[in-house]
């Protein structure tokens, strides 16, 4: 198992297996707003894929595309471990495993954290009743466990309102990881997190990967990508303006194109 | 009990919430009904210690608490829905029509108005959640259509309910059930039904998430139009039910059945402390601020008041209450962004 891990790991190894999701030619229009033209994005198993880009270079729309959020525009086409998918919802996405912890959080801030934790899943008994005694006592123990936040200790019936970002943070990526999620998609999840906080954030991206598993891992700050990832994606207006593995590129010269993509739209 | 549940109690910078604060508006609520009971009681003892009064109070409060009750789901959603009265005639004209005039047997026009209800609840809900049109305005727009569909099909005009006629209907909706008023034992019943499924099943907890933010409950996969709409036909299907209710009680169907329901059962609601903003709100709260605004009317005209106050008295408790209710809301707001 922790075999398997490793071997997966660098991301030349994984081109050869089939992705967890890919989504091929995808293009998203609001109107007249392209927000996507033609994407090509791949993850593969027990890979953390790096997503950067300017602010309106499409991270989110993306995202929100391989969530089902949103549909992309006709001839865009979405693979799950190979297979053409047609019916693609939110819905659909979770329950084949594919998590994200969203830049807003989606959260709801005004029900107390259990609600939160099981928000679209939440577990029935057997009479198809909500079993509300099972999400507080798992809810409990999830926060006491995974969310090693430095106030964490919250209680379950507590309104997400009083909580601080640090804690509403712990909340999202909880609710990602206990899932057992296949796939997870952090969207700019350190953003407005003290440092303490950015730093559990990072070891639990690293922790992804030790459990062979995958993640899309988006962010501003370079210094926070780099070091977690194996492959990186440039985004840039709405199409991938270059992608690298982390062993053909350095840091320095990472930072060098992301001033010239920015500037010129060209990464050579 | 669930206090120890928290794990290591010494770590707790936030203490569990208070069971003030979790039930806080529901406590508010039934003790603003003690008070005013009481105060009934000192103004008017002769009256309010004769049981008739009561048994009053638990026929008529029931023809408008029902659709509280369902409404209690729309508003927690963050939608209003203002074409009930409508849909009250127009079901009840359904169940005429399909009896009456058709000969059906009366469970036939039980499930004809049902049926029309939902169907209302339905087009409504596709509105507001499908098309995204608000509901203060849409629902006003089908109140007209429901009421003018009504009116042309019963010609204007009303239709007996007899007990000779609908001795099954009479049973059912009208006679007491051992002495006690079987309008407040289907309310209760509802009320029981609606608790659960507000409570206890999945489609109550995605009304919450729905209401308190729709965007985010899309995120994580809830299919928002079919709660709202969901909601949208539990107030259909429901007004009718009260529209039969009221109808029976009166022996007859008037074509203006619902007229003078709206404030009444929309007032039971935010009295109930359900949110204005959506999000949150409680089937206990509007069971009990039912039964206090059913008792306002009735109370004072007894206590020997000028009937003229009776709209007066409403108004001061639905404004003082959804007040209460918004400054309580900012407080806790306030309470967190401060970190206390």
């Amino acid at each position: 198992m922790a075999d398997t891990a490793t071997a997966t790991a660098t991301a030349t190894k994984a081109e050869a297996k089939t992705p967890v999701i890919e989504l091929k030619n995808v293009t998203k229009t609001f109107g007249e707003v392209r927000s996507l033209s033609d994407v090509n994005f791949a993850v593969y198993p027990g890979e953390i894929v790096g997503l950067l880009g300017d602010n309106g270079a499409g991270k989110s729309t993306l995202v929100k595309t391989i969530m089902g959020f949103h549909s992309p525009d006709p001839g865009g086409e979405i693979y799950f471990h190979g297979e053409r998918i047609h019916e693609w919802s939110v819905a659909r996405a979770r329950s084949l495993g594919i998590e994200t912890v969203y830049q807003e959080r989606a959260l709801c801030e005004k029900q107390p954290i259990w609600r939160n934790m099981f928000m679209g899943r939440e577990p029935r008994t057997k009479w198809g009743l909500l079993d509300v005694k099972r999400m507080r006592e798992e809810c409990s123990r999830l926060m006491s466990d995974h969310m090693g936040f430095t106030s964490a200790a919250v209680h379950p019936d507590n309104v997400v309102t009083t909580m601080s970002g640090g804690e509403k943070q712990g909340v999202a990526i909880t609710r990602a990881l206990h899932f057992d999620a296949e796939l997870v998609i952090l969207d700019e999840p350190t953003m407005g997190l003290s440092l303490t906080e950015t730093k559990k954030t990072l070891d639990f991206v690293s922790s992804i990967k030790k459990a062979g598993k995958s993640a899309v891992f988006i962010d501003h700050n370079i210094f926070h990508v780099y070091p977690v990832v194996d492959r990186l994606y440039v985004l840039d207006r709405g199409r991938v303006a270059g992608v690298y593995n982390k062993s053909q590129i350095s840091m320095d010269d990472l930072i060098d194109r992301l001033y010239r993509v920015a500037r010129t739209g060209e990464l050579e | 009990m669930t206090d120890t549940a928290a794990g290591k109690p010494a770590n707790n910078r936030v203490a569990p919430p208070s069971a003030l604060r979790r039930h806080g508006s529901q406590l508010g609520i039934i003790s603003v009904g003690l008070v005013m009971w009481l105060s009934f009681v000192i103004a008017a003892p002769a009256v309010f210690t004769n049981v008739n009064i009561y048994a009053a109070f638990a026929q008529t409060t029931p023809q408008f608490g029902i659709i509280a009750l369902a409404l209690t789901f729309v508003v927690i959603t963050g939608e209003i829905d203002l074409s009930f009265p409508s849909v009250m005639a127009l079901g009840t004209a359904a169940f005429c029509l399909v009896t009456a005039y058709g000969g059906a047997p009366w469970y036939l026009g039980l499930v004809v108005a049902f049926a029309t209800g939902a169907a209302c609840g339905l087009l409504n809900g596709f509105l507001v959640a499908k098309l995204n049109i608000p509901s203060l305005v849409i629902t006003i727009g089908t109140s007209f259509l429901f009421r003018g569909l009504e009116l042309v099909l019963m010609n204007g005009t009303g239709v007996p309910l007899t007990a000779k006629e609908y001795p099954a209907m009479h049973a059912i909706f009208r006679e007491p059930v051992f002495g006690f008023p079987v309008q407040t034992l289907w309310m209760i019943v509802i009320a029981g039904v609606l608790w659960v499924l507000l409570n206890r099943t999945r489609f109550g907890a995605h009304v919450f998430l729905v209401g308190d933010n729709p965007t985010s409950a899309r995120l994580m996969g809830i299919n928002v139009v079919g709660v709202k709409t969901g909601a949208f036909v539990l107030v259909g299907v429901l007004a009718v039910f009260a529209g039969i209710l009221t109808s029976i009680y009166g022996y007859y169907f008037w074509p203006t059945t619902g007229d003078g329901f709206l404030l009444n059962t929309i007032a039971s609601v935010f009295l109930g402390g359900t949110s204005v903003f959506g999000g949150t709100g409680s089937v206990i709260g509007t069971f009990v601020a039912s039964y206090i605004i059913g008792a306002i009317n009735a109370g004072i005209v007894s206590a020997g008041i000028n009937a003229f106050y009776t709209q007066l008295a409403f108004g001061f408790v639905i404004v003082i209450s959804v007040v209460l209710q918004i400054i309580i809301e900012r407080r806790i707001r306030r309470q967190s962004l401060t970190g206390r």
